[in-house]
């Protein structure tokens, strides 16, 4: 059975509060980019832009980083991945808010690090996701998380949107059962 | 998504969805090579060698750039300077260069069929640059990114290939290729160059040029190969040029947003003029740069994922 974990208006308080959260950290908006990372995190990185906007006024430079070719896994995966957008405004010298959906090993933050690195040299880089659910297998830590989510490393945790699902939740789905 | 192939070697045979798929891949590839770092790591390690039996600036250089661009090792061999001239068969070169590890061969061959033959004799991918009058698989999904890039679908598109079809492994790869995603092909040229049987493949044939160019979307001008004219096929140049040659008169039959495709190298003054080729409406160049982001995604489609006796469990999974 599949379980809800966030509601539509849970998602909407946490975005609020990352929003908030990425404004203090920052003291303000001056020289921040958001990236997101396709397809949920570019979503919620226009989200965010929006909260961000309503709170300070200022409408930040949005992009998508696709970290696909950079991925560690495509050697022995079956199904290459597709491309998906790719889209760097200028990080030159700027700091570099990056969103996820679902952080998870790090593995997709790694890859997505280093495609952006490809097109300049940000000062900081900082990982806003929407969902925290462990089991990390690189050094790489959020500083921005909607929700904390413990899980058991077989459960699947997926992020739907009204933007790409028709609806707002985050549901939590059971290990699949052995030899099924 | 995958291409469950080892080799392409045709376009005759992969379905219209594997060549969505190549398209697609290869849109989203242009990109790399506008960025400021035209690299992605995406195949290290893996190496890829040209094996090139006849002459080739564009096809060798755009494969050679897009392994590069992925990140593999691109090797060139050039047969005048290799152990072919020593009389070494192409089944001894195959399972030499094979022993050497490499990951892709991409060939090209006078002779048709050859990829198909080497593809049997490797374990390794094979792609095809150019096998004799058969097929050049690589040249005909850029022609197709070209067109769709430019008019949002091939469904429905008017296509007039123009020339020496019999010689052409451009034009049977874009029959194949433009017919199965719903555009209709005419082709036209001397009725020496068109070879008996060529409805068979799907397409309209004509020997007058202007009513293949009536309401032509898109008009694809062949070279005239003057390496593979060892029979005269037209009395003169000068006559080909003026009943075959495509110039601003004969172009104002087709549609009024009409492009125009060559595959180079274009022959200046016979197949179609330099007004032409220069003008507006020609597309030679953006064939030339989609040329290198429709061969990273075969490479990508082909190279990037686990072969079946690798595949190991991914960590999500």
């Amino acid at each position: 059975m599949k379980k809800i974990v966030l509601d539509d208006k849970a998602i909407e308080r946490a975005l609020a509060r990352v929003a908030h959260e990425i404004i203090e950290r920052n003291k303000g908006t001056e020289n921040l980019v958001i990236l997101g990372i396709p397809t949920r995190g570019y979503h919620l990185a226009l989200r965010l832009r929006k909260k961000i906007e309503e709170i300070e006024g200022v409408t930040l430079p949005v992009g998508a980083v696709d970290a696909t070719l950079y991925r560690d896994d495509l050697a022995i995966k079956k199904d290459q991945p597709s491309l998906k957008r790719m889209e760097i405004p200028p990080v030159d010298g700027r700091k570099v808010v990056m969103v996820d959906d679902v952080l998870f090993t790090g593995r997709t933050i790694r890859a997505a690090m280093n495609a952006l690195m490809d097109f300049g040299r940000p000062v900081a880089i900082q990982l806003a996701v929407l969902v925290d659910r462990g089991h990390r297998e690189l050094p790489i830590k959020a500083d921005y998380i909607g929700k904390n989510l413990p899980t058991a490393r077989k459960e699947g945790v997926k992020v739907h949107l009204t933007e790409t699902e028709g609806v707002d939740e985050v549901v939590v789905e059971p290990a699949p059962v052995e030899g099924k | 998504m995958r291409l469950k192939r080892k080799d392409l070697l045709g376009i005759e045979d992969l379905s219209r969805e594997e060549i969505e798929l190549l398209l697609t891949t290869a849109a989203s590839f242009k990109e790399v090579s506008e960025r400021e770092i035209k690299k992605v790591p995406t195949l290290r390690g893996k190496t890829v060698i040209n094996l090139f039996y006849e002459a080739s600036t564009r096809t060798r250089t755009s494969f050679e750039i897009a392994a590069k661009r992925m990140s593999a090792d691109a090797v060139n061999i050039s047969v005048s300077t290799s152990s072919v001239v020593k009389g070494e068969t192409l089944r001894d070169t195959a399972r030499n260069l094979e022993a050497m590890r490499p990951d892709c061969i991409v060939v090209r061959h006078a002779s048709s069929g050859t990829p198909h033959m080497l593809a049997g004799y490797v374990g390794c991918s094979v792609v095809n640059a150019g096998d004799g009058a058969h097929e050049h698989p690589s040249q005909a999904l850029l022609d197709m990114l070209t067109v769709r890039e430019r008019k949002g679908t091939l469904e429905g598109l008017k296509i007039a290939i123009i020339g020496d079809i019999a010689h052409s492994r451009v034009a049977r790869s874009n029959i194949y290729g433009f017919t199965k995603m719903g555009s209709r092909v005419t082709v036209a040229g001397p009725p020496t160059m068109l070879p008996a049987g060529m409805e068979k493949l799907g397409c309209s044939v004509t020997s007058n040029v202007e009513e293949a160019l009536k309401g032509a979307d898109v008009i694809m001008m062949l070279r005239i190969q003057m390496e593979r004219q060892s029979e005269s096929f037209f009395p003169t140049v000068r006559e080909y040029s003026r009943v075959y040659g495509l110039d601003e008169a004969k172009l104002k039959r087709a549609k009024d947003d009409v492009i125009i495709l060559h595959p180079g190298p274009i022959n200046r003054g016979v197949e179609i003029s330099s007004e032409v080729a220069d003008g507006p409406y020609s597309l030679i160049l953006d064939q030339v740069t989609n040329g290198v982001a429709v061969r990273m995604a075969i490479f990508y489609l082909l190279l990037g994922a686990a072969k079946e006796d690798q595949q190991v469990q991914a960590g999500k999974a």
